[in-house]
């Protein structure tokens, strides 16, 4: 049913309708609204899970583990310094390869103190073996957590999947979304049925240490499995356009890159207002295009290289840093192009963080900065606020 | 389950079996094959990262035989929340317990909040805190639990210092403060004591915490034959006072005849350093004052 609400309640309405069994989560700006909602819908008996009002982000995350370790389908939500409270958990959880699915609401990271949004946060923990979605618009977030379960649960899988979505940009934008039918989501997607699980019919021993002689086998199969699961990802994403006739793509989307000479590539929100800027200077007589990387772990290196191959010039946008090195993604891009016949220039601009408006003007900035030749910038810089020297 | 050796044949029970890799006169590993012994087949246990769990589950091995979990050091409360959760929404949670198993360390320092988080919230879970008092698993370093002038290698004795300079936190009355239904406090050399708590922990509904003193021969540093001796000591001196508190209030300890705390401190290298002079006198009086307020405070040569 296409109805007008906020990105948040999209996200608690879409998790209600996969029939989670176990919901724990600590509130943190911008999550809020999404765990508000959903806590109203446990009190209102909407959906029938348990609602686990924890003492910190740490525990959300080890409660969803407890859960889906005992057989329940589960899920969390949080955002930046819960992110990194929860990091050491969401190693675990991808280690012991338990299904599950959590909102990543995209936040900056504190020093000094920020609410607002860019992606340092999600970025901080790509290395952990959670897979990473990134959602443009609150209609592909809706659409994204049904697909992340199944992604998740799927037995060539078994990782957990983080929905990534900036913070106020989408939780607290109000948007026209078709919010599917229960009726539909059950015919999607299964009840969780694990192989292994807490049971005293069938006793486990569940997260063993290993030795020197075992760990680098349990770590190459994960790596091996997050690898393929990009198929899996689009798998998923074929099968939903099927049953709900939508579809953004597999691991990237494109637009208007078939004959483009520049390509922007960034990953969430940020991709509307790229598009529209794309529009303004096609019109000019400029052959520029936009990639989505909709995925962002596993990294979609062969499908970047044949994204990029014919393009001249490729600009990266990043809503985080490496500090000390640069940015990530145009880093891995870089990577992945290397040795490639005719590699274009990777340009980096670092954008938007902290909240910061990403307008024309920031787009025009970069664009003129990229073609003066500068590689690594911050754009959008107020430079008469730095301090001297 | 019936197993055999040389000359004799004994029942063991199914959770906890024989064969894993404790350090022989171990006090942890004797507590939960007694607890285990009480609770049966229909249990899940979540287990924090410590001695219990690296002793017990070197993959692929496992001396569990009832469903398990370890996750971290200090979640083992939220894993075990979850756990509880789930078999709520199952309809299970009439049948199967949930039993949490940490250390000292997991339970006084790191999981702490966890642990607060998980009583506070009511969970049906029962959790046994495993006291040696000091981070055995790492190489005996100092917790939150450690006792007043025991050396440890992070409080080590020396010439400015006559080891822990704090006394040990009073966990067991921090967990009574919340108000949950049942608190304990057990030696493993009590055994049927120790086997009648863990009976009324997991017969209780909701959040139960039982705090079982448990002697470490190599943390300690005494002879590994003597761990049941030197856990008897530990009570009947009064610095480990065996009680009850039920809802919030204490229900009743086990009435000692106090022997002096020097009996249970000089057999252990921990506090030797206290015999070797003038000096240490003055800590031992310190301990026995210790002892003295916890013989007064719960009334146990009443």
């Amino acid at each position: 049913m296409r109805k007008m609400i906020e990105g948040s309640r999209g996200v608690a309405e879409a998790v209600g309708l996969c029939r989670p069994g176990v919901i724990s989560a600590y509130p943190i700006t911008p999550q809020t609204h999404i765990v508000e909602e959903l806590s109203q819908m446990v009190a209102d008996g909407d959906i029938d899970a348990e609602y686990v009002r924890v003492e910190s982000e740490h525990s959300a995350a080890s409660v969803c583990l407890g859960a889906v370790a005992a057989g329940c389908r589960s899920y969390s939500a949080t955002t930046s310094q819960g992110m990194m409270l929860m990091a050491e958990v969401l190693y675990n959880i991808a280690g012991m390869r338990l299904p599950m699915v959590i909102t990543g609401v995209n936040r900056a990271l504190s020093a000094p103190l920020n609410i607002w949004n860019d992606q340092q946060d999600t970025m901080a923990i790509r290395d952990s073996g959670w897979i990473q979605l990134y959602a443009e618009n609150n209609q592909e977030v809706v659409d994204m957590h049904i697909q992340a379960f199944k992604i998740s649960e799927d037995d060539r899988v078994l990782l957990p999947v983080m929905v990534c979505m900036d913070g106020f940009i989408l939780t607290h934008t109000y948007e026209t979304v078709d919010v599917p039918t229960q009726e539909q989501v059950d015919a999607f997607l299964p009840a969780y049925d694990p192989l292994y699980k807490l049971d005293p019919k069938e006793p486990y021993t569940l997260g063993a240490f290993a030795g020197p002689e075992m760990y680098e086998e349990v770590r190459y199969e994960i790596q091996r499995d997050a690898l393929a699961s990009k198929d899996v990802i689009g798998e998923v994403a074929r099968d939903f356009q099927a049953a709900f006739g939508r579809w953004y793509g597999d691991v990237l989307d494109s637009y208007r890159c078939d004959d483009a000479e520049t390509i922007y590539v960034a990953m969430g929100s940020v991709i509307g207002t790229m598009k529209d800027w794309c529009d303004m200077r096609r019109e000019q007589g400029e052959k520029i295009g936009v990639l989505k990387l909709r995925c962002f772990r596993p990294f979609p290196q062969d499908e970047l290289r044949a994204a990029l191959a014919k393009a001249r010039r490729v600009v990266v946008l990043e809503k985080a840093i490496s500090v000390g090195a640069y940015g990530i993604l145009a880093a891995e891009i870089r990577a992945a192009l290397y040795g490639q016949a005719a590699t274009p220039p990777v340009h980096c601009a670092v954008v938007g963080l902290g909240g910061r408006d990403i307008t024309f003007d920031t787009l025009d900035e970069i664009e003129s900065k990229t073609r003066a030749g500068e590689m690594d910038f911050f754009a959008g810089l107020r430079r008469e606020m730095l301090e001297a020297g | 389950m019936t197993t055999s050796a040389p000359g004799f044949t004994y029942e063991i029970a199914r959770g906890f079996l024989p064969g894993h890799r404790a350090c022989a006169g171990c006090g942890q590993a004797a507590a939960v094959r007694i607890v285990m012994e009480v609770a049966g087949p229909n249990v899940i246990v979540a287990n924090a990262t410590g001695c219990l769990e690296v002793f017990s589950t070197p993959h692929p091995e496992s001396a569990w035989g009832v469903p398990w979990i370890h996750s971290l050091f200090e979640n083992h409360p939220a894993v075990a929340s979850g756990v509880e959760a789930a078999l709520k929404v199952q309809g299970k949670i009439n049948d199967v317990r949930v039993l949490c198993f940490g250390g000292d360390g997991a339970t006084f320092d790191i999981g702490f909040g966890a642990l607060s988080g998980m009583f506070e919230r009511g969970h049906d879970v029962a959790y046994f805190c495993m006291d040696n008092e000091a981070y055995m698993n790492t190489g005996v370093q100092r917790s939150g639990s450690t006792p007043f002038a025991a050396a440890t290698t992070t409080s080590p004795a020396g010439r400015r210092s006559f080891g822990e300079d704090r006394p040990k936190k009073d966990l067991p009355s921090i967990a009574a403060a919340h108000g949950i239904p049942y608190v304990a406090t057990a030696s493993m050399s009590f055994f049927a004591d120790l086997r009648r708590k863990a009976k009324k922990a997991l017969d209780t509904r909701g959040p139960k915490y039982v705090q079982v003193h448990v002697p470490c021969p190599p943390g300690w540093g005494y002879d590994e034959k003597n761990s049941v001796e030197i856990g008897r000591l530990a009570v009947e001196c009064g610095l480990y006072p065996l009680v009850e508190w039920e809802n919030g209030e204490v229900a009743r300890a086990r009435k000692i005849k106090p022997i002096p705390v020097e009996e249970y401190l000089k057999p252990q290298r921990r506090f030797r350093h206290l015999f070797r002079g003038e000096a240490g006198k003055a800590q031992i009086a310190q301990i026995q004052a210790l002892a003295d307020a916890n013989i007064k405070k719960y009334g146990l040569t009443e």
